[in-house]
């Protein structure tokens, strides 16, 4: 456990259904109460759908873990309530440097543009984003979290499944309509279906260690490839909040493993990294080989599987709990219309045609990014060593160097529930997330994407439509544009009018349509067409 | 967009240079130079699709020609 953060024991609480006769039922189960897990479940409670989460532990995160919350995760988190929290105690960044061994190749920005609520990236570690969800899911009052409750076994039936849970007490019986598998890589949802979890195993090792360290070093990212310090592999530097200094080493493909997680071993190395007369202590540590991949679907009739449970990428690119997240913002809405009676099962098949594609884009990010850092073969060593020569002189070769693609909003151009586009606009397409910008309502200085809600709306450039039965945010009458970005970023025509999805997604766009034509795009962002 | 059809001025310059430059080279050396100048021309070309095509008809070559 990592030893700067003060970890709260989650108290098991005997539930009544372990004196039940028979197994009792729910709606929604899901199993694990990490991020993704939690995150559904606070989703769903805002919905007004309750749901059990079952977690094998009775705290949140050993490790920092997952410690790069994306820009489009904060602006979910912002809907389910936790945004605020987690910028707050976060470290803002939105720029980096890539170093090849004490040379600086180059710097970025992953958000030259203002006027965005949220930044390209803020590090926080994951024990903290599930404090937070742990608390907002107590808040909303809407559901039940129980710790220490082990699913061990998934029976599928016609109109049910039916699980085994283990808990200090032995085990009991649930039923449910729909089991939500957030139980991460190694799930047991996963094994106990025999789901085969295709893909690759790439063989370098990585330290990852977190130092608590007082430091004035910057807050961005920074990268070497074969830094001085640390011949022949790549290290990377991050802050976190509480002085915490996130490191990552490769070690190559040789590591032994017990012997580099000896504190004797690991202290040379972060001292020939920080410097031989640094102070700081190890925080928490861990070594890892990476993978690349996925379920062949993520959904299994009242099986759907999110997060690392149904596909796991290397952390370069910060695509596994942002990834993650993306999915649960996907399928809270779709299943809460499901139980609600308002969509069939076209609408859930859709998170695999929408979901796998997204993972496929992370994986194949992931998998570039992990290559490029630990060569597999002469011929991807050459170019590599080619590309990080040239790219000390010439810039075009920077373009080719691989640190990692950090994550960014999954874009859903192919969805079943996009309504063709037939306008001109020079805006966003359907199947992509709405883009954020400052407007004014009611004379108060917000942000768009606090007024999309969560449910289906109207963004439109105009006066609002007459018989339409969803809200309406229409710049120049109920909101206002102050520094024209709505308009530059929506290509903001007259009549130019957007539907977008309960994940703030847009699902179409027309020019003034008609009450019938909004009530057919809506219809068939939920896949009733 | 791609062609293959003769584009350069004065092609047996350019080919003595793409020689001389690699002459003297060992052999892995000679591949560390060619790994660069597939890179800088790549960019050069600037099209994604012309170079895409390129590596296409580069191993379309090498399979029509394959040493038995």
């Amino acid at each position: 456990m990592a030893k700067s953060f003060d970890y709260t024991a989650y108290p098991y609480i005997r539930s009544p259904d372990q004196d039940a006769s028979e197994p009792v039922h729910h709606p929604v189960v899901v199993a694990g109460g990490g991020m993704v897990g939690l995150a559904f479940a606070v989703d769903m409670a805002i919905k007004g759908v309750p749901v059990i989460v079952l977690d094998d532990n009775n705290q949140v995160s050993v490790g920092s873990r997952s410690i790069c919350v994306a820009k489009r995760t904060l602006e979910i988190f912002d809907r389910l309530g936790i945004g605020d929290r987690c910028v707050e105690k976060g470290i803002t960044w939105n720029t980096g440097k890539v170093l090849r061994g004490d040379k600086l190749l180059y710097g970025f920005d992953l958000l030259p543009e203002q006027g965005h609520k949220r930044p390209a990236f803020i590090n926080l570690q994951q024990y903290y984003v599930e404090t937070y969800l742990v608390e907002r899911f107590a808040e909303l009052g809407i559901g039940e979290a129980r710790w220490l409750n082990k699913v061990t076994q998934v029976t599928p039936g016609d109109d049910h499944v039916a699980l085994t849970v283990e808990t200090p007490d032995g085990a009991y019986q649930l039923t449910c309509d729909w089991l939500i598998a957030a139980d991460g890589v190694k799930s047991a949802v996963r094994h106990a279906l025999d789901l085969p979890f295709v893909g690759e195993t790439f063989h370098d090792h990585f330290l990852i260690t977190d130092v608590v360290m007082q430091s004035d070093f910057p807050t961005e990212r920074r990268f070497w490839f074969d830094p001085s310090f640390h011949k022949g592999g790549s290290a990377l530097l991050h802050k976190q909040p509480d002085d915490v200094w996130r490191i990552d080493l490769q070690l190559g493909p040789q590591a032994d493993r017990e012997e580099e997680m000896k504190e004797e071993n690991i202290l040379p190395r972060l001292h020939a990294m920080l410097g031989v007369d640094a102070k700081f202590t190890i925080d928490w540590g861990s070594l890892y080989t990476f993978q690349c991949r996925r379920l062949e679907r993520f959904r299994h009739d009242r099986v759907f599987f999110v997060g690392d449970s149904a596909h796991t990428v290397s952390p370069f690119g910060a695509r596994g709990g942002n990834g993650g997240i993306q999915d649960i913002d996907n399928l809270a809405w779709k299943l809460a219309a499901v139980m609600a009676g308002e969509a069939g099962d076209t609408l859930l098949e859709s998170y695999d045609a929408e979901r796998v594609p997204a993972a496929d884009e992370n994986i194949l990010n992931s998998t570039r990014a992990t290559d490029f850092m630990a060569p597999k073969n002469a011929t991807m060593a050459l170019f590599r060593e080619a590309v990080l020569d040239l790219a000390e002189e010439h810039a075009f070769a920077r373009a080719f160097v691989n640190s990692g693609r950090l994550s960014v909003p999954c874009h859903l151009p192919d969805s079943p529930l996009n309504t063709p586009d037939s306008t001109a606009a020079d805006g966003h397409k359907p199947g992509s997330p709405a883009v954020g910008a400052p407007v004014t309502v009611d004379g108060a200085d917000g942000w768009l994407l606090d007024h999309l809600g969560s449910t289906f709306c109207l963004l439109r450039f105009g006066a609002p439509l007459a018989g339409v039965d969803l809200p309406q945010l229409c710049v120049g009458a109920n909101l206002d544009d102050p520094e024209g970005l709505l308009a530059s970023r929506y290509g903001g025509m007259p009549g130019l009018t957007y539907l977008l999805r309960p994940d703030q997604h847009i699902a179409a766009c027309w020019i003034d349509p008609v009450p019938a034509e909004i009530e057919a795009g809506v219809q068939r962002a939920m896949g009733n067409h | 967009m791609f062609t293959t059809d003769p584009q350069l001025k004065r092609p047996d310059d350019v080919y003595q240079a793409l020689i001389d430059a690699q002459q003297d080279l060992s052999a892995e050396d000679a591949e560390r130079f060619r790994a660069r100048l597939i890179l800088l021309l790549a960019s050069q070309v600037g099209d994604d699709d012309a170079v895409l095509a390129a590596i296409e008809a580069a191993t379309t070559s090498l399979k029509e020609h394959a040493h038995d």
